[in-house]
């Protein structure tokens, strides 16, 4: 039964990913006074995508045909880990945020192999930029991570989310810290304002988009799915982990239902949010990411900081 | 003690110290005076909140008088006063290309573990929420002293000045729950004319050197040259 | 108590009247009238604690002890006597077309301003009061340095301006800990009181203190011009105007120190060590002999005689440091007389300078031949100030120099060395401004030398003989500040 669970949520969290996409491109569209599509869109997309037989360069190895799969798994099997809306399933032991970002690094250096298989111009550039962009924002990432961690102590994210709802309503100054860099951290790895934008093929500024220039058909599905599922996911991360409230803690249908409830609310307010900061703030220069990126590891490493300094007992 | 034993107040009191710190931070490395500004305005807003905050949980109806004020004088006017003279003087296009930045914001550290080196001795009279208070504010004053110093711009001079009475303004709050009133009174009074004054010599400044850079304020030297 | 009342309410109504009525031929008579009146309440003043010992008003928000009522007196005094300069020379400043009348109403406002917040500063009772007061002596007078929109003025009033409140917000840290470690031991509302704090010091928590008091000294220390913290001081002495150089030569610096020394009493009473003493040793030395040497290497004669400030500031803050009856009684000498003294030297420049139309002392040449008056005024007062018998401040360095040997005997060649340096610092750049040849086509100008030759002879007189009164009164001061008699 629990099992079943654990699958059911992994499934909602694969189903429920387009829809987060269509919701944050329609809130972003009402913002700019545009006429916005459908929430259904990207499904459409999707659809219309799988059903598409794709075209595939004549140099490209399997690495590139295997790539979109790969991708794929793993970003599901992160998805799997996550608690999205309960906590204690039996995933839960090997939800792990070590091992998570472990997959979110696994994705991406396929990603990038891809990009490089074919041999464009565009695949190369756009590889050597997201990894030089990664290898950046990882270490952030950890950091704000690891401030958790810290506080829980236990890397396990199921756990610790429980030590977050047994302890009720505490400000802590290291989770406001480690809040901001976890969601910059977010902004640079899914590729949104300021650091990439998704919706430009623009030479000059495109990274993730000029890795995957060459597929089309299923494989570009696939990868539209997983970097949607990426979005998501940080989006869940971000939101149980600093506001767990509401998340189920028994298996009862109400509890359940309830989780549900409360973790659309929240993504659905994050999202917001982050179409109003994606229609505020402007694309920066590919040579600022880096102080962006420094930024939210000072941020990551202030959050330690004043999880050791004023936070823990003396 | 363990910060989920103390109560709300003092859990609230300890975010705002560390997001104060932080605002000081940012302020430090920021190259440009409108988000500079910007940014301690946010510091005044929070120092606003600090204030209010304490005001309701102690319950002393005197501290919402001094938060009104800070909101007045530190959120509105003087920001509102040095962005009009960066308008004024066209220089919110400007980027300072702040020298050795990573050294000053290292510097920034350090003077934090310094400011707790320093207030050490309190914590054994009193909780370590107190030395976390005054070594925060102390440390938003030194770090007030080294953007004077990292900054070119008389702005961002006026800044600083600002900032390091935040964080007076802090510690009064936090320590010891406001001064007794006459001063407090006394301090936001002397604020308000040394921004009225920072004005003029905006003013004069701007008439004697054409510019708002105050390393051109160099004609007078310790000896005889 | 009214008369400490009055003490506070005639410079506050100068500010308003000179504010609001305007410039007119007259306004300089009427300042030299409000520092008059003022004097007449400090007299008053004096009596009633000479009669009735240490006074404190209703709701103890001011106090007047034997330690400060002398410098309220010292405060008057200079400060009417400079305002006596001040009316001729302003009025010359306007007709050479360096000032206008609006700057000049600006001028007599602030003046009376600065007055008030001097005399704020030493009546409080209230340590937090005290700050504003100091900063507001600043905000006074900043403007006052930049009177001459020149571009030096306003790089040193800004200079001022910053230095002096960056230093002085520290002093309000000192303050805010200070504080914080009063209200561990008593109720809020008193809790910055210096008579409650003074009482109660032995239960205040040493280790607060100590911390709280590195930052006053810091703070107040700006103020005072102590080495390293001392670079405003030079520039806003020399580009202000000259009445502006002697008040804040002869007071402002010594209400800093004043604010110092209160937060020193309270530290000794609470803590074992001498700590508070060592480092106010430590700065006064220091001031005093990189000063002395910094007289060497000046061309300007304001910066130059603003250095010599910072080297009596220096040795003051020794003294006080220090401690003991001795040392005590002397620093307490010295304010007095250096006060006297380098204000009327800042009047008898402020006249070289204007005869000879520069400040710079390469080109100020033969004053005893072209009016004997100022030369023999600032020969008279520079021998004074470097200490030469029989003037007064040869007695207060004598005595500090005595208080020296007897605590800290290894440092009495430092302070020997400090004063042979200073002496010929000062004296191979008055020399020849003195006596060397007048240049062509200098002409004597109007002067009033009445406060010169007042103040002179005062410390002449302090030189030859403390009258009996006086003596008193700064045994009993001393008895205050370091609990037990002189000699």
């Amino acid at each position: 039964m629990n099992w079943l669970l654990a699958v059911i949520q992994t499934l909602l969290f694969v189903a429920l990913a387009p829809l987060l996409s269509g919701w944050l491109k329609w809130c972003k569209c009402h913002l700019q006074n545009r006429k916005a599509p459908s929430l259904l869109q990207p499904y459409r997309d999707l659809l219309k995508l799988i059903r598409k037989q794709p075209v595939v360069a004549e140099h490209a190895s399997w690495i590139f045909t295997r790539s979109p799969y790969i991708i794929f798994s793993a970003m599901v099997l992160a998805a799997s880990v996550v608690p999205l809306i309960a906590v204690d399933l039996p995933t839960a032991a090997s939800a792990d945020v070590i091992v998570l970002v472990g997959f979110f690094a696994f994705a991406r250096f396929f990603l990038a192999l891809a990009g490089l298989d074919i041999g464009t111009a565009f695949g190369g550039m756009g590889a050597s930029r997201e990894m030089t962009i990664s290898s950046l924002a990882e270490p952030a990432m950890l950091m704000a991570v690891f401030t958790l961690t810290m506080t829980a102590s236990t890397t396990n994210l199921s756990l610790a989310i429980t030590h977050v709802l047994n302890e009720g309503l505490v400000l802590r100054p290291s989770f406001i810290f480690a809040m901001f860099a976890l969601i910059l951290v977010a902004i640079a790895e899914t590729g949104r304002v300021p650091v990439d934008n998704p919706t430009t093929h623009l030479e000059l500024t495109m990274i993730h988009e000029a890795m995957i220039l060459e597929y089309s058909g299923r494989h570009l599905a696939l990868i539209e799915w997983a970097s949607q599922l990426k979005l998501m996911l940080y989006g869940v991360l971000i939101a149980n982990i600093f506001l767990p409230w509401g998340i189920a803690r028994d298996f009862s249908l109400h509890a359940l239902g309830y989780g549900l409830l409360a973790v659309s609310g929240k993504l659905a307010v994050l999202a917001i949010m982050l179409a109003i900061s994606e229609t505020l703030v402007a694309k920066m220069r590919l040579f600022r990411v880096q102080e962006y990126l420094s930024f939210a590891y000072l941020l990551g490493l202030l959050g330690m900081l004043s999880h050791i300094i004023l936070e823990a007992s003396r | 003690m363990n910060i989920e034993q103390q109560d709300f107040y003092t859990q609230a009191i300890l975010s705002m110290a560390a997001l104060v710190g932080l605002t000081s931070f940012l302020m430090l490395g920021q190259g440009r005076l409108l988000r500079l500004i910007f940014v301690f305005a946010l510091q005044g807003l929070l120092l606003t909140l600090t204030t209010a905050l304490a005001a309701y949980s102690l319950d002393s109806p005197h501290l919402y008088i001094s938060a009104m004020l800070t909101l007045i004088l530190k959120v509105i006017f003087i920001p509102w006063m040095l962005r009009r003279q960066v308008l004024l003087m066209n220089m919110h296009r400007d980027v300072e290309a702040l020298k050795n930045n990573t050294a000053v914001m290292l510097g920034g550290a350090g003077l934090m573990v310094f400011s707790y080196y320093v207030l050490h001795p309190i914590v054994q009279t009193s909780s370590a929420i107190m030395l976390n208070a005054l070594a925060v504010s102390l440390s938003v004053v030194l770090l007030g002293m080294l953007l004077m110093i990292s900054h070119r711009q008389a702005v961002a001079h006026v800044v600083g000045f600002m900032a390091i009475e935040n964080g007076l303004f802090f510690a009064a709050i936090v320590a010891t729950k406001g001064m007794p009133m006459v001063v407090e009174l006394g301090v936001a009074f002397d604020v308000l004319v040394a921004a009225v004054l920072f004005g003029i010599f905006f003013f004069h400044i701007r008439t004697s050197i054409d510019s708002l850079d105050v390393d051109r304020l160099n004609r007078l030297h310790e000896v005889d040259q | 108590m009214i008369a400490a009342y009055l003490v506070l309410s005639i410079p506050f109504a100068g500010i308003l009247f000179f504010a609001f009525a305007g410039h007119r031929q007259e306004t300089g008579r009427l300042n030299v009238r409000f520092n008059a009146v003022t004097l007449a309440a400090t007299v008053w003043l004096v009596i009633n604690v000479l009669n009735n010992g240490t006074l404190l008003s209703a709701g103890k928000a001011f106090i007047v002890d034997s330690f400060n009522v002398y410098l309220i007196v010292l405060t008057a005094f200079i400060g009417l006597t400079t305002a006596i300069f001040s009316a001729p020379y302003m009025e010359h400043e306007k007709q050479l077309g360096k000032l206008t009348e609006k700057r000049l109403k600006l001028y007599y406002s602030m003046y009376q301003g600065f007055m008030l917040a001097m005399y704020l500063v030493l009546t409080t009772n209230n340590m937090g009061v005290m700050w504003v007061a100091m900063e507001g002596a600043t905000l006074a007078t900043v403007l006052l340095v930049s009177l001459y929109r020149t571009p030096e003025s306003i790089e040193a009033a800004w200079k001022y301006f910053i230095l002096c409140g960056v230093g002085i917000a520290q002093a309000l840290f000192g303050t805010i800990l200070l504080y914080y470690a009063a209200v561990q031991i008593g109720d809020g509302d008193n809790a910055l009181l210096w008579s409650v704090l003074f009482d109660n010091a032995r239960q205040l928590n040493p280790e607060i203190l100590e911390i709280a008091f590195v930052f006053m000294l810091i703070g107040y220390g700006t103020k005072i011009g102590l080495v390293p913290l001392h670079n405003w001081l030079p520039d806003a002495h020399s580009e202000g105007p000259t009445p502006m150089s002697a008040v804040l030569s002869g007071l402002l610096l010594n209400d800093a120190l004043y604010a110092v020394v209160r937060n020193k009493m309270l530290v000794d009473g609470a803590t074992q060590g001498n700590l508070a003493g060592l480092l106010m040793m430590g700065f006064g030395l220091l001031s005093f002999l990189v000063a002395a040497l910094f007289l060497h290497r000046q061309k300007d004669i304001k910066r130059l005689f603003s250095y010599s400030s910072i080297e009596h500031m220096g040795v003051m803050t020794f003294a006080f440091g220090m401690g003991g009856p001795l040392a005590t009684f002397a620093a307490l000498l010295h304010m007095t007389v250096h006060s006297l003294t380098k204000s009327a030297i800042f009047v008898t420049v402020g006249h070289a300078a204007q005869l000879a139309g520069t400040q710079n002392m390469e080109r100020i040449r033969g004053l005893i031949k072209t009016q004997p008056k100022i030369g023999w005024g600032l020969l008279i007062g520079t021998v004074a100030i470097a200490g030469f018998p029989p003037f007064g401040v040869f007695t207060s360095e004598f005595l500090v120099l005595l208080a020296t040997m007897h605590s800290y005997p290894w440092l009495a060649p430092l302070l020997l060395l400090g004063i042979g340096v200073a002496f010929a610092g000062l004296f191979r750049h008055i020399q020849p401004m003195v006596y060397g040849e007048n240049p062509e086509g200098q002409l004597p100008i109007k002067a009033n030398l009445w406060p010169v030759m007042v103040h002179l002879a005062l410390v002449l007189w302090l030189g030859l003989a403390i009258p009996d009164f006086l003596a008193n009164w700064f045994s009993q001061a001393t008895l205050l500040i370091s609990g037990s008699m002189p000699l």
